[in-house]
């Protein structure tokens, strides 16, 4: 389930926990290997339907484990399909029903329209995030459901309202690729930080310099729907 | 509207937009507007029908390999040169060729399409063959999913009438030959030892390659050393060199070869084939080299992973100043999630020059994660051109570029040297 770029957002990951003085082990989960022991930060993306239902079965049956993970404070990364994927369920536009693991309180339905195009949404806790959406599948929060950013620019979630993404804890679900952490690292820092101070208490003084993404991110922003 | 009339019309708005420096289809637009079925029309008079290549990567090079063997085999050959591969540029291009009674003095038309407008053309008429090369993650943006490509391209295949040329490597191309219905399908395809060379998009990550099908090849790319390539034909292998770059522009020629065979049958010279071949050079901006200041300066097309990917492998970047444009236009795509999936390291003893362009700051965001070293970010193409040339004035020079960041450096170049008009 990476054939969107979203491998982008592991590199930033990697990257910045060696910039700040760590050593990052990466772990690529497969169908039917055995969970890892240790986890820090978890982070899954998108691909194409055909792909979701490879991997559904498996991923339920470590849903579980994923979920003590969650209830845990472990932050996690999920894009668009493994969003999805992470909510209640998945019902595809020719009627296919999908449960999920349900760590974030959301249902998606397939839709026709294709959501698509630049996107730009606001946090509190982040700022402005900038990526690109593609997706038909359409999301909707339970009423437990914490939204992610709000839509400025953009679809977002659903053509009904402007939630973006999802939280549970330190659970991230959202639609943006793009990236999504190269050009809002403050995302990235938030994970990493997370991760680092559950596991040694502190974290280190270093900063990095994100002049590139800050261009970018305004860039991206200012760039036609 | 009187026929000819529309076609003076075309032909005037034609003359203006070269004028303005070459812009591909709006005079296909224009004409297209006033009589809907002039392509169909003007197309089904062609004594050998019309050819279809389609495909992510390689439309354009293995179009003009096509053209110039067929025309070495004696025929005469439309096609549409500008590289704007939607219906607008055929409708375009065939207002330069028409006379002004709208009648096309050629014997077959070689169309270039990307995977979308080929599965609408194919409802206004239908190709006698076609050529489907590869199905890449390329603009997903536009099509939204590879299996959706894939789709568009099997519509193109089962309105072909007489033959269907397809990649063997590529096991979603490979895969349509149960729907054709044409009389004939033929493959290209690569030696066991090449074969690792071209991943496919689902295997790009993985390390052992398994082949797809065990289907016989019309053409098979045997080997490959600098610019020197083998083909087996027959069971006959032939070497010859070629003044095309990039080991994917000689898998192209594989498949130019077959499709050309096909369309032959037996009225084929196969003796000059393969001195037409030899003597083919790349196509507009897709691996060019012009000459600026005494040195070579090369222009190089990236649109999506692989391309980028295959581009990084088959040029070595030492001696080189090299430079970086990613626009994000329509025609270039508008999502840059694809450059995350090129590894640039590579680049990493060089270093780049300049990186330009409107998401310049993305490509320059991309490069810092690679920690490759970047002399200088200027998004305005003319004046980061002009910078890159004064600054490596010394050296031979390479531009990796999307699309309309080519057509707009090579607008600007040719105000400083040579380079070819292209219709």
């Amino acid at each position: 389930m990476n054939i969107y770029g979203d491998e982008g957002n592991l590199l930033v990951l990697k990257r910045r926990l060696e910039w700040y003085g760590y050593t990052p082990k990466v772990i690529t989960y497969n169908v039917g290997d055995d969970f890892p022991v240790d986890v820090d930060i978890v982070v899954g993306g998108g691909g194409q339907d055909s792909g979701q239902d490879k991997i559904h079965a498996d991923l339920l049956s470590i849903g579980s484990k994923l979920q003590a993970l969650a209830d845990k404070d472990i932050p996690m990364l999920l894009v668009c399909g493994l969003y999805q994927l992470f909510g209640h369920s998945f019902k595809t536009i020719d009627g296919t029903f999908l449960e999920g693991i349900g760590i974030l309180d959301v249902k998606t339905y397939g839709k026709s329209e294709r959501l698509i195009g630049n996107i730009v949404t606001q946090s509190e806790e982040f700022g402005t995030i900038v990526g690109y959406e593609n997706h038909s599948g359409q999301t909707f929060l339970g009423s437990n459901a914490v939204p992610l950013a709000t839509v400025r620019v953009g679809a977002g979630n659903n053509t009904d309202e402007p939630s973006e993404g999802a939280r549970y804890k330190n659970v991230l679900g959202t639609y943006l690729h793009g990236s999504i952490l190269p050009k809002n690292p403050a995302i990235a820092d938030f994970i990493i930080k997370t991760a680092v101070t559950k596991k040694y208490g502190t974290f280190s003084n270093d900063i990095i310099d994100d002049q590139f993404a800050d261009l970018a991110r305004e860039t991206a922003a200012r760039r036609p729907r | 509207m009187p026929y000819s009339f529309v076609t003076l019309l075309g032909k005037s708005v034609r003359y203006i937009a070269r004028l303005r420096g070459g812009g591909s289809a709006l005079p296909g637009l224009f004409v297209e507007r006033i009589q809907p079925d002039f392509i169909k029309k003007t197309l089904s008079e062609l004594p050998k029908g019309v050819v279809i290549i389609s495909g992510t990567n390689g439309k354009t090079t293995t179009t003009k390999m096509v053209v110039e063997l067929l025309e070495s085999q004696g025929l005469k050959v439309f096609t549409n040169r500008t590289g704007s591969n939607f219906s607008r540029g055929v409708a375009a291009a065939l207002l330069g060729d028409i006379d002004n009674y709208g009648k096309l003095h050629a014997d077959i038309a070689v169309l270039e399409l990307d995977e979308a407008h080929g599965a609408k053309f194919v409802a206004t008429i239908q190709p006698r063959y076609s050529l489907l090369l590869n199905v890449m993650r390329d603009q997903l943006d536009r099509f939204g999913e590879i299996d959706a490509t894939a789709r568009m391209l099997s519509t193109i295949a089962t309105s072909t009438t007489d033959a269907v040329v397809l990649n063997r490597e590529d096991s979603r191309v490979a895969n349509i030959k149960d729907l054709v219905t044409a009389k004939e399908i033929r493959y290209f395809g690569l030696s066991d030892k090449l074969l690792s060379t071209f991943p496919s998009d689902d295997d790009m990550r993985s390390t052992t390659v398994k082949r797809a099908h065990s289907l016989p090849v019309d053409v098979e790319l045997t080997a490959f050393e600098g610019n020197n390539a083998t083909f087996t034909i027959d069971h006959k292998t032939t070497t010859t060199s070629l003044k095309l770059n990039g080991v994917y522009n000689v898998f192209n020629a594989a498949a130019a070869l077959t499709l050309v065979r096909t369309i032959q049958g037996k009225d084929l010279n196969d003796e000059t084939l393969f001195t037409a071949l030899a003597a083919i050079t790349p196509a507009f901006g897709r691996g060019e080299t012009l000459t600026v200041g005494g040195h070579p300066l090369e222009l190089v097309l990236v649109k999506n992973p692989s391309g980028f990917r295959l581009g990084l492998e088959s040029f070595s970047p030492s001696g080189y100043a090299t430079m970086i444009a990613i626009n994000d236009n329509y025609a270039d795509g508008r999502d840059m999630s694809w450059l995350w999936d090129v590894d640039f390291a590579s680049l990493q003893p060089a270093g780049v020059s300049h990186i330009s362009g409107m998401r310049a700051y993305d490509m320059a965001l991309r490069l810092q994660y690679d920690e490759v070293t970047i002399k200088t970010v200027e998004p305005v193409l003319a004046t980061a051109l002009r910078s890159f040339i004064e600054a490596n004035k010394d050296q031979p020079k390479r531009i990796y570029c999307t699309y309309t960041a080519m057509t707009a450096l090579r607008r600007e170049l040719s105000k400083i040297t040579d380079v070819e008009t292209i219709s």
